[in-house]
This record gives structure tokens, sequence and C-alpha cells, in this order.
């Protein structure tokens, strides 16, 4: 029994992957993907690297060609906006009055780039989540005028971090300011931290600890900004990389939907009955870390989507499937100068962190994460590809921090 | 089925060697996907489907 409608709202590599698992999955009935960019689905990661390096134009970040997508046979709307969801009677409301009624629903909307207030309008601005805002970016690193120019990055995370790196070797003046005082530290803890900030460094990025306050303008251009503790920083392009938030603002009115820290679901990814979530706005219970998840990272986008369209075919009787819990092993990577952080596992809100620097010239580090006893997370930069894979063993089930510690530093041969 | 691979996209996740491990390696010196077999026998199939879908860098390529 194939009937009805789908609906999958956003439109990135989430929403892509989950319209085709449906097809594939055998979902024969109406399908709608909607976007509220005007693209074609493309993909983010290069972003922060390949596209604004200029090293690539935007053409070559589609996933798929629109012959491609004509075979899945889409009602596609690009450029829409979901405004609202029933989630009793599964219907999805676009920003222009449409009502869809669905048999199912995959939400997949994504998150939203954090800004200040008050700054609309002021030129000079940027965040960096969509293709727009990076070719934005990119046009004025790839600045007529030659001379190098003044850039602040606010927020020392990876996707600052990875536009530090970008511009600086591009020959700009890069001020990088975060809450942290070392990039990436919150995230990969200090060993690593201080591996990132000595390649900065090394680079000529300045790195300040502070956060920002606001900006200073003169004609409608950004000239400077001011941290908190009164600094004032020069500056003629601003980055702000200070985070994100899930894009669940269109979910609110519904009260049987939990949308603090995006959307809420069960180990199947499902929020409702017939509603499930994929990608970086689906926070959702993995059984195998016993708590709530929500991972912002790329290959989760596409892996969460399969799992979700699978779960919500097996719902829907559409398959002879039983519904699976989901259960990945995240990763993640970074690339800044030429050097690769890759990371299995979990390593967001450990309470435990232990780098193993193996040589710190060659910057080859591997780094162990737990929480409450359990080792969580591995990462791993340097290492040569089979170390890295046996990485993946150690904490693909979260199990006793000294059991794993021994398994990494025999997988690395470190003491 | 006929495989390609945009190298310059790979992010040498090594998931590819993981789902289907004797179609897809890697390069040792930087983790770069190294196709092993572009045309594989229909045994391989869904596997490879799997490695072109999951690759966090939309490097795998299948054509029909």
């Amino acid at each position: 029994m194939t009937v009805g409608r789908i609906a999958v709202v956003g439109a990135s590599a989430a929403g892509l992957a989950a319209v085709e698992a449906l097809r594939r999955g055998g979902w024969t009935g109406a399908l709608t993907l909607i976007g509220d960019e005007p693209h074609l689905p493309y993909d983010r990661p290069p972003l922060s690297k390949q596209l604004l390096s200029g090293d690539w134009q935007a053409d070559r970040l589609g996933l798929r060609t629109a012959g491609q997508l004509d075979t899945l046979d889409l009602d596609l709307r690009l450029g829409t906006r979901a405004t609202a969801l029933d989630t009793v009677t599964r219907t999805v409301t676009l920003a222009d009055g449409q009502r869809l009624e669905c048999a199912g629903v995959i939400v997949a909307t994504g998150v939203r780039a954090r800004t200040l207030p008050g700054l609309a309008g002021t030129a000079g601005i940027h965040t960096l989540r969509t293709l727009d805002d990076a070719l934005g970016l990119q046009t004025w690193l790839s600045g007529a005028s030659g001379a190098p120019r003044r850039l602040v990055v606010a927020g020392n995370g990876v996707l600052g971090c990875e536009a530090a790196a970008v511009a600086r070797e591009l020959g700009h003046e890069v001020t990088l300011v975060g809450r942290d005082p070392l990039p990436m530290g919150r995230l990969v803890g200090d060993g690593t931290g201080a591996l990132l900030a000595d390649a900065h460094e090394r680079h000529g990025v300045r790195m300040l600890t502070g956060s920002l306050d606001g900006v200073k303008t003169a004609d409608g251009h950004v000239t400077g900004v001011r941290l908190a503790d009164g600094t004032a920083l020069e500056a003629d392009t601003v980055l702000l990389a200070i985070g994100s938030e899930p894009a669940v603002d269109w979910l609110r009115a519904d009260a049987a939907l939990d949308t603090s820290d995006g959307l809420r679901c069960d180990e199947y990814c499902a929020a409702a009955p017939g509603i499930y979530a994929a990608g970086d706005v689906a926070r959702w219970y993995h059984p195998g870390h016993g708590r709530h998840l929500r991972i912002e990272h790329r290959m989760n986008a596409t892996e969460q989507a399969m799992a979700a369209a699978r779960n919500l075919l097996a719902e829907l009787g559409a398959t002879e499937d039983e519904r699976r819990p989901f259960t990945p092993v995240p990763y993640f990577w970074s690339d800044q100068y030429g050097m690769k952080l890759q990371a299995y596992g979990v390593l967001a809100g450990a309470d435990r962190a232990e780098t193993v620097l193996l040589d710190k010239e060659q910057r080859q580090v591997a780094a162990l994460y737990g929480r409450d006893g359990l080792a969580t997370g591995v990462l791993a930069a340097g290492l040569p590809p089979r170390q890295i894979r046996g990485l993946r063993a150690v904490i693909a089930t979260p199990g006793p921090w000294d059991e794993a510690h021994a398994r990494l530093l025999a997988a690395v041969g470190g003491q | 089925m006929n495989i390609t691979l945009d190298a310059d996209k790979c992010c040498a996740a090594g998931q590819c060697v993981l789902v289907a491990p004797e179609v897809f390696d890697q390069r040792d010196e930087d983790g770069i996907v190294v196709l092993l077999d572009a045309q594989p026998p229909a045994e391989q199939h869904a596997a490879v489907h799997e490695a072109a879908a999951i690759c966090p860098a939309a490097a795998i390529q299948v054509h029909a």
C-alpha cells in the first residue's frame, strides 16, 4: 500500500537522502520536497573550504543533476518555506497558505546561522551557512583590489577555524576571536586545541579570547568590532561563526512537538506518529549512548535521513520491514592548512579527554573522549587510513574508558 | 553498473571501504579513495549504492 503523499521539508543533504531512500524503499505515492533556498540540493562542507578558497565554482556543489532528480518524480518546491505542521492531521502549511495533507512527513530543515541583533543591512557582515552566504564572503575574499584586508572571524568553532585558515592562505590579515582560549577547544579538548592553535599561529592568524559585543560602522559598512572586555579591532569584513540554531520556528505552534534544541525524536527518529526528523535539526535518542543527541555533521544528515525514511515506510505499512532504532557511529572531519582532523563517535559533552601527541612536527595526534566513565569518541590527525579505521572500532560502542584507552594506544603504537 | 569517483571531493572518511571493501580502498599516504573495481558484480551492487549514498563528500557516482 503506497497511497497519499509524503512531504520532506528541507532540501539539503538530509532532505535529498530522504526522498531517494523513500523511492528506493518502494514509495510510489506523491513525494513533495520543500526547500526554502532557490537552489537544487547542494553540499555544504565545501562552502567553508573549496568554495571559499575559490578552488571550486558553485556548480560543483550540486548533489544531483536535474536529470537525476527527474527520475525521482518529485513534487519539488524550491524557494518555498513551510510555516506550520499539524501533527494530528499531518498537514504541512506553506508560506503561500497552501496546505499539504500527508501520510507522512520528514522534517529536515537543518539549522540557521546565529547572528547578532541590529546588523541587518550592514555591509561587510557575513554568516556562512548557505551557498549565497558563501558566495558573498568569497567575493570579498577574492577582492579585485588585491591588497590584503582585515578579516575578523567571530567564533573559533569548526566553521570559524576553517574560514580563518582559508582567508589567511589567501593573504588576508585574520583575527580569530573565540570564547574558548584554544581553537575548537570546547569540542576537541586542550591537547588537540593546542595543536590547532600552533597551526593557526604559524600561519599568522592572530588569536584572541573573548566574545563579540558589537560592531562599528561607517556609512552602513562595518569598520571594526568591539569585544566584551572593551578591546576594539579594526575590520573591513566580519564573519559571524557564532553557532547555529535548529530551524524549528515553524514547528512551535504544535504543542505535541518538543522543539527545545531541535526537534526531539525517539530512537526511531520519530517525533510523533507519521512525523520523522533527520539531520542537523533532529535530536533523537541514541540507545547506544543512552541519551538524546543532535549532530550537525554531514554524514549524519544522510544516514539519519535513510533511517527516518525506512522507519516511516515501515510505520505506514508500505514495506515489510520493522522499524529499527538509529544507532550510528557519528563521523566528522575538518580541514585546516592541509591538516585533516577526523573523529568518530561523540566528542560533545565529554567530561574527560586525553590526547596522545605522536609527532608534533608531523601533526600526528590521536585523542579519546569520554563521559561518565565510558569512552564515547575518538579523534585522529595525520595517521594512516588503516589506523584511523581501526580507531573507529575502539568507540563503535561506548565502553569502559580504560579498555578503550588501551586499545587506542595499541592501535596507534603510543606509550 | 559503472562507478566513477571525484577524488578531489574525497574527504578520506573511509566509509566506502567499511561498506564495500572489495570495491573501494584508500591511498596509504592521504586516505583518498581508490577504486578497485569500477564494474563490480551484481552481488556488490547494494553495498556500492550504500557507499555512494553515505559518502559524506558525495565523491562516488554510480551509473546504471
